[in-house]
């Protein structure tokens, strides 16, 4: 295990960090609040969601926390009007971007999205809301996959791939007609490769991908299990 | 692979089946043209990275990409279906459905945007009743849309089976179109 | 092949060319070649032959010259007569009044002479002179003697010293120093490394790296391999879009020669310095020129960017240090070592050097594919080289920089075209596209065409750039059929600065430009739409005045 040799500051504090640590680790480390919704520890950065993003001091561009490293004398801020005024944003992109209806949602409670839009204090969103129906693929015994609700942070992917190693899931297409697909797009029942493991419905941050007739509160896991963290940060 | 594990599945599978909601996919092909991309990937050394020299290749003899093939591919290269389908739907030039006889490919770049080669495409569309990206009812054109084929000095251009159109108007892709069903 | 071996190809292709009086060069470039070129090309060879003078004149292929709009073109050497608009019927009568009368024959003759007098040839500098199929050709104008040079007199710092005081900087968009770029990677310890030259050019209007690569292969080619040398690269990718099949074409011809000669491959003119290069090819996506996304292109996955740092330059192709530039800027490395750093630095402005290509085109008297020094005004590009916009119509904008460019007004046509003062005007240089825009078309539909295109393109990774744009465009809808708001200017703005801002890469960082650019210059616009419900231009059907006028 390396030494916390790397001293920076993050919203005017010293802090010190291993070499090897991102900005959100190092601040995480040291009870400083960043938001984040497709980061997971344990799985790799994908740095898609960018609310994590900060602000570099010397960097003219906005950085995410969750996939920058640190660096000696870096300086950092976390949080300014700036910033939180695009993460608002982001989260409103997000909440019209499908149809979230908390009230409907079996991760109503639970869903990390909506955690963030308290937070944030969006109460409405400033963009038109798109109520179009994606479909929903109940045909699996345990799980279902409801596209209205994905918010494509892809940690059902990531996990699929890195935890269990079967890689049944991926995205298909691209921008905003990307989805979540299985095999060569096929019902979920139909996957030749899916194990039915159950970790993306673990770890999906909203209510896209859940386990039929559970209570979410019993299904979903905020971290992942620390010896497999552990184990992936080497 | 162990049976067990899916063996619980299989009636839904078998339901969906019968509801025709999937597609069956043999685990063999028995093609002779499947010959062909086996040979490109074999010349590549089965190497995962030159996926889309594969799909092309395989685009290039079938003239489109059906889900046996890129299970096929999948298979040999050893690459997850689901990478392989979200690889071939990522990329504009792959098709996954089956083209029309006659392809009218319009360009929207720039250049003939400018020169008014939306109100051409929007006129074929009523016309002929298909919309961008289809193909139409009785499988005769397909229309597709791309950005800058690179006659931009000649906009707005519209290619018709290869053949290229410079300086369209309404009226010549029309009756083009038309001399052709 | 020895160094000297190049020099001796040079003088027998040499006498070979003096044992002809007459060249006749057909372009047979994809600007041309919809036009009947080949047909051209065969007709102008049978001519040559009917009339016996296989021993005087030489028919010949060659790239463009850049006069698209007058296809197909032919060159007459000596004197590099420009005929337009040829067809096969009339190669006979050409061959006949040129050869055998010396006349020349004027109603074919291109008049525009202000069209080349601004322009600087640097890059396409063998672009209308060679047969771009024949390694020889280019061998005979000087081709592959930087590579000798580099290879045999200097070490990789010198080359990388030389490309450094050139001042030259990427002509991929960003415009980062490329010498500097060349020592990161040169920098770098992990082995092995690789280069990647940028063949995507996926901006729609845009067509200047086609045209060098369909018309001066091997300056590529020779680019890269200096590269690979200063680098310390042993492979290198040309990564090159679906959509150009003549491209493709000549590259691999071009690939396979150089292979032959022994110019790329092992022990490089007789060196220990190996360098190999395959050809890949794109798909239809124009993210997948992005730096970081055309390496998951080419590692075969959905060419989604990466999230940098780690940057290429440490970590790029399967996690090793990757040099990826452009291929225009490859393109200028062999002139920057024939003739020095210092010599190319004179050329352009100070602080940006050289030439840049840009694809003109739009409502322009002559569009077509022009080369110009750095820092050249808007207004010449325009009037001078473009002709202005053709008669009865009034100039609108004009568009710098493709899909996620800027759109600047009259008055900002005095501006010089170099990085910083198109960045601070709201544009980009982007890879080149300049499309002039008259009173015909609508500020708002153009802004909306272009979000369209971003929208299409968008990968779908980030958030912003893909839940963004549409929202952006659906805003601008709504103010197309005149449902739009003063509110909804306000949403539009600060969606543009979001996505601007918190995107993943160069897509969404610059597809708002074309609306921040066009609120900036030509508010009135919108608020005519909005308030009057009148499109200036007439191209907009707006609901709104219908439905009150009833
Ligand atoms: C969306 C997007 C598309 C791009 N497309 C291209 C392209 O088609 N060709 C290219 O050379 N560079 C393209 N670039 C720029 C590259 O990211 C990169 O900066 C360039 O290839 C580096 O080479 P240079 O230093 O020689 O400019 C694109 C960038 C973005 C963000
Ligand atoms: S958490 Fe860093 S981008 Fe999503």
């Amino acid at each position: 295990m390396s030494e916390r040799t790397v001293k920076l500051v993050i919203d005017g504090r010293e802090v010190f960090a291993k070499p090897t640590d991102t900005i959100l680790k190092a601040a995480k480390d040291n009870g400083i609040y960043i938001p984040t919704l497709c980061y997971l520890e344990g799985l790799t950065a994908y740095g898609g969601c960018r609310l994590c993003v900060v602000e570099v001091k010397g960097n003219p561009k906005l950085m995410t926390s969750c996939t920058t490293p640190v660096s000696n004398n870096m300086e950092v801020i976390t949080n300014s009007p700036r910033l939180n005024k695009y993460r608002k944003q982001i989260i409103e992109l997000l909440l019209a971007e499908r149809t979230h209806t908390c009230s409907v949602c079996v991760a109503n409670g639970s869903c990390e999205l909506q955690e963030l839009a308290t937070r944030f204090g969006v109460d409405h969103t400033s963009v038109s809301r798109n109520w179009k129906r994606f479909e929903i693929d109940m045909t699996h015994e345990r799980f279902v996959l409801d596209h209205n609700r994905c918010i494509l942070c892809t940690r059902c992917i990531r996990v699929c791939d890195e935890i269990e190693g079967v890689h049944v899931l991926d995205v298909k297409r691209r921008g905003k007609d990307s989805s979540i697909v299985i095999d060569l797009d096929e019902p979920w029942a139909a996957s030749y490769s899916c194990t039915s493991c159950g970790k993306c419905s673990a770890v999906c941050p909203v209510g896209a991908i859940y386990v039929k007739l559970k209570p979410l509160s019993e299904t979903k896991k905020k971290e992942l299990p620390e010896f497999v963290v552990e184990r992936r940060r080497r | 692979m162990t049976k067990n594990i899916y063996s619980n599945r299989l009636p839904v599978v078998q339901q969906l089946r019968e509801a025709n909601e999937l597609s069956e996919y043999p685990k063999t092909v028995s093609d002779k043209r499947i010959i062909l991309i086996d040979k490109t990937i074999a010349a590549y050394g089965y190497r995962r990275d030159a996926l889309l020299e594969k799909l092309h290749v395989a685009q290039n003899i079938y003239g489109y990409l059906e889900k046996k093939i890129l299970l096929h591919i999948s298979e040999k290269l050893k690459i997850p279906p689901s990478q392989v389908y979200g690889v071939a739907t990522f990329y504009n030039y792959f098709k996954l459905k089956k083209p029309g006889s006659h392809a009218i490919t319009f360009c929207l770049g720039t250049a003939c945007y400018v020169k008014g080669a939306e109100e051409i495409l929007s006129a074929v569309e009523r016309e002929f009743n298909v919309k961008r990206g289809e193909t139409s009812a009785d499988g005769k054109i397909s229309i597709f849309v791309t950005r800058c084929v690179g006659a931009c000095a000649m906009a707005p251009n519209v290619i018709i089976d290869d053949e290229m159109i410079g300086k369209a108007t309404k009226e010549t892709v029309l009756d083009k179109i038309r001399s052709l069903l | 092949m020895k160094p000297e071996e190049i020099q001796k190809i040079a003088e027998i292709e040499h006498d070979m060319r003096m044992a002809y009086k007459y060249r006749i060069k057909v372009c047979c470039s994809s600007g041309c070649i919809p036009f009947g070129a080949q047909k051209l090309l065969k007709a102008f060879e049978d001519a040559v032959k009917e009339l016996g003078l296989q021993n005087v004149c030489k028919v010949a292929r060659t790239g463009c010259v850049g006069t698209c709009s007058v296809a197909p073109v032919v060159l007459i050497d000596p004197g590099n007569h420009l005929y337009q608009n040829v067809k096969p019927e009339d190669a006979k009568r050409i061959v006949q009044e040129h050869v055998v009368n010396g006349r020349i024959l004027e109603e074919f003759v291109y008049k525009n002479e202000a069209y080349f007098s601004k322009q600087y040839r640097l890059v396409l500098r063998n672009a209308g002179k060679i047969d771009p199929l024949r390694i020889e050709d280019y061998i005979s104008v000087g081709g592959y003697s930087a590579l000798a040079k580099a290879l045999t007199q200097m070490t990789p710092e010198q080359v990388i010293y030389e490309v450094t005081v050139s001042g030259l900087r990427g002509r991929g968009g960003a415009g980062f120093p490329t010498g500097q770029k060349w020592n990161f990677v040169a920098k770098s310890t992990a082995k092995p490394k690789y280069v990647v030259a940028n063949l995507d050019e996926g901006d729609p209007g845009v067509f200047a790296n086609r045209t060098l690569a369909e018309a001066d292969p091997h300056a590529i080619i020779e680019g890269m391999t200096i590269a690979a040398y200063a680098v310390g690269a042993e492979k290198g990718y040309i990564y090159i879009r679906s959509e150009y099949p003549l491209a493709i074409q000549t590259l691999k011809k071009a690939i396979e020669q150089a292979k032959s000669y022994g110019l790329i491959g092992d022990n490089i003119l007789g060196s220990t310095f190996n360098f190999d290069i395959e050809l890949r090819l794109g798909a239809g996506a124009f993210v997948a020129g992005e730096e970081t996304a055309i390496l998951s292109s080419i590692e075969g996955l959905r060419a989604t960017p990466r999230p940098r740092p780690p940057y290429p330059a440490v970590s790029g192709l399967w996690g090793k240090p990757t040099l990826i530039n452009n291929v225009e800027t490859l393109a200028n490395v062999p002139l920057i070592i024939l003739n020095g750093g210092a010599w190319f630095s004179k050329i352009g402005t100070p602080k940006c050097t050289g030439t840049k290509c840009f694809s003109l085109t739009g409502k322009v008297r002559n569009p077509g594919l022009i080369e110009v020094p750095m820092g050249i005004t808007l207004k010449e590009v325009v009037y001078e080289i473009g002709g202005g916009v053709p008669e009865g119509r009034k100039f609108k904008a004009v568009l710098v920089g493709g899909p996620s460019g800027g759109c600047l007004p009259e008055s900002m046509l005095s501006l010089p075209i170099d990085y910083e003062s198109l960045t601070q005007a709201g544009a980009i240089m982007g890879s080149g596209g300049i499309v002039v825009i008259d009173d015909e078309s609508c500020i708002v539909d153009t802004a909306r065409f272009f979000i369209d295109f971003c929208m299409d393109e968008s990968c779908g990774k980030c958030v912003p750039c893909r839940a963004g744009l549409p929202k952006v465009r659906e805003i601008l809808d709504k103010i197309m059929v005149g449902e739009g708001t003063e509110e909804d200017l306000k949403v539009l703005e600060e969606l543009s600065y979001l996505i601007k801002d918190a995107s993943l890469c160069g897509l969404g960082q610059t597809a708002p430009n074309p609306v921040l650019t066009t609120l900036n210059y030509f508010k009135k616009e919108y608020l005519s739409h909005i308030l009057d419900g009148k499109c200036p231009a007439g191209k907009c059907n707006i609901k709104r005045m219908e439905v009150v006028k009833k």
